[in-house]
């Protein structure tokens, strides 16, 4: 399906808070982003910049104060939108004296599915999250990991084009992690639209085509992890090994090692006088590696100018 | 429709796992003991005796549980964060709202049917055999049945935008004030001052009147429940019901979720 799958325009939450309800927080300001069809759209931010904020808005769970958005051309406030969407909430909990079997078997009953087609989707999609063997479990006897499996299962069960994910792996463990991963790469190999929120930079990275970073409300950046960081070279990194005390040399006291091997950050136009030096000094060359700007440093750098701006707005306020 | 009948299944097996339905035994201890009691120490009014303290228990028991349990339908759902994948289905708000009622009042119909048939059971231990007159039993039940859902439908439209807490006091305050609701119609009293005489009954019509809905001591004496006092009740309990549901409905479908 060509085009956006998600459209997000001018999408603004404001919080009363106060005793009288008077005043206003902004927890999302003017957002206006778009996530193209068969992409795996990651949706980083630090706790609070206002990703479950944007997820929940998308899913009417809470209403913008201003700005609208659609889904698969439908706007959010129709809700035969939902028959094509799947949703995961942020560290999910369910109706705990139900098992699995019957939690997505309730949920599969509000889709247009026959009874059939429903009992095969549901024991697939168990067999598919690991839950195959605990299907018959009253879910308040499930771990947090396991809540996030029948989450999971809850969100594909009926085959959406569009899945929303919010926070997928968290409380997972390496192994459930690499799950919840696969079953991504798998959705974007049928060609479904996944949208899913992270402060895992490393899986966001891993998965995403492209990516949008919020903090403070506030969409700072969207483009592929690459385009975020940007291409440039920060320096080239060596890896060397070099036997015996041997002859002191200027790069060496540059170098930090680990018993017989060192590691040396240069310029990238002093790497050949480098590796020279290295090769005058008997030392065998173990790799040569471009050091490049991390999704994770472009992140930090994002969220330290934004505290450093929130700090000059209090101090001004004093 | 769909969405509502199925919330409201699941509502119902959410009360008999949470053990609710565990209320008749309490009720069935209370009338074995009570037809034993009774059979032994009164003569001539073991009916009646039998008659109102059943209908009483019926009353009070779904009274707990239409309070109790209708405030918590939708809070619990929204602390506990388990409304946030079904809104994502395509369901309705009001459809969650109406299936979450629907459920409560079907579970209170099992549970005061199976209260019934232990009241008549200890009503046969102590009169043989049952007569007409002990029919009308049918039609205080579904009397009572009638305001436990009018009750259900308040506590569920108080806890769509208060505290649990305050939405128990809101649902006890105006089942209490409802029942003198009668009685501030045709108060009559020299010293209060005609306006305010007005503003009384003006109230007195907004408050839900739940002493229509009490025919328990015609019933215990073995006295009929006129057939348009039926109707006329379940007119009432039903437009006054449906307001109430509406109003529910409007307040939930604009909620923001935590």
């Amino acid at each position: 399906m060509p085009g956006a799958a998600i459209e997000i325009e001018k999408l603004s939450k404001e919080y009363p808070y106060g005793f009288l309800h008077l005043k206003k927080k902004r927890s999302l300001e003017d957002l206006s982003m778009q996530v193209q069809s068969d992409e795996v759209f990651g949706f980083l931010g630090p706790n609070g910049a206002g990703k479950s904020t944007t997820i929940k808005l998308l899913m009417r769970l809470i209403f913008p104060s201003s700005g609208t958005a659609r889904i698969l051309g439908k706007s959010i406030e129709d809700v035969s939108m939902h028959q094509d969407i799947g949703y995961l909430p942020e560290q999910p909990y369910f109706y705990d004296y139900l098992t699995a079997t019957e939690l997505l078997e309730y949920f599969a009953r509000f889709h247009k599915l026959s009874e059939t087609d429903r009992h095969e989707r549901v024991q697939k999609m168990l067999k598919k999250v690991g839950l195959e063997t605990a299907k018959k479990i009253q879910l308040r006897k499930y771990s947090k990991g396991m809540l996030q499996r029948v989450g999971l299962a809850q969100a594909i069960l009926h085959d959406p084009q569009v899945v929303v994910l919010d926070e997928p792996m968290s409380g997972l463990d390496p192994l459930g992690r690499r799950e919840v991963r696969d079953i991504i790469l798998e959705l974007k190999k049928e060609g479904r639209t996944v949208l899913f929120s992270t402060h895992i930079l490393s899986d966001a990275e891993m998965l995403c085509d492209r990516v949008g970073v919020i903090v403070g409300g506030k969409l700072r950046g969207v483009g592929t992890p690459g385009e975020m960081v940007g291409m440039e070279s920060q320096g080239m990194e060596v890896f060397f090994e070099l036997h015996g005390s041997g002859q002191a040399f200027p790069l060496l006291s540059r170098a930090t090692n680990t018993g017989e091997r060192y590691r040396v950050e240069v310029a990238e136009a002093e790497l050949y006088a480098a590796l020279d030096e290295l090769k005058s000094a008997g030392a065998r060359i173990l790799s040569v590696t471009q050091l490049k700007p991390t999704l994770e440093e472009f992140f930090m750098n994002l969220v330290d100018a934004d505290r450093a701006q929130a700090n000059a707005v209090d101090v001004s306020g004093k | 429709m769909k969405n509502v009948w199925v919330v409201a299944t699941n509502t119902f097996r959410e009360a008999v796992r949470d053990r609710v339905l565990y209320n008749l035994v309490f009720f069935a201890l209370l009338m074995m003991g009570a037809a034993i009691l009774v059979g032994q120490i009164s003569i001539g009014i073991e009916q009646s005796v039998i008659v109102s303290l059943g209908l009483t228990a019926i009353s009070v028991i779904g009274i707990f549980i239409a309070v109790f349990i209708g405030v918590g339908l939708v809070s619990k759902e929204m602390d506990k964060r388990t409304l946030y994948a079904l809104l994502a289905k395509p369901v309705e708000r009001w459809q969650f709202l109406l299936g979450k009622f629907a459920g409560l009042v079907v579970t209170l119909t099992v549970n005061t049917a199976a209260m019934t048939v232990g009241l008549y059971l200890a009503l046969s231990m102590v009169k043989h055999p049952l007569t007409r007159s002990d029919w009308y039993l049918v039609v205080a039940v579904y009397l009572i049945l009638l305001k436990l859902a009018l009750i259900v439908a308040l506590a569920m439209l108080f806890s769509c935008f208060t505290s649990p807490f305050l939405a128990i006091l809101f649902t006890v305050g105006l089942y209490i004030a409802g029942l003198f609701a009668q009685e501030l119609r045709t108060m009559r009293a020299v010293t209060i001052a005609p306006s305010t005489m007005r503003m009384f009954r003006g109230i007195s019509y907004l408050l839900p009147n739940f002493e229509n809905f009490n025919v328990m001591g015609a019933v215990a004496h073995g006295r009929g429940v006129p057939g348009m006092l039926v109707l006329q009740n379940t007119g009432y309990a039903v437009l006054y019901g449906a307001m109430v549901m509406a109003l529910a409905a409007m307040i939930f479908s604009r909620k923001n979720l935590k």
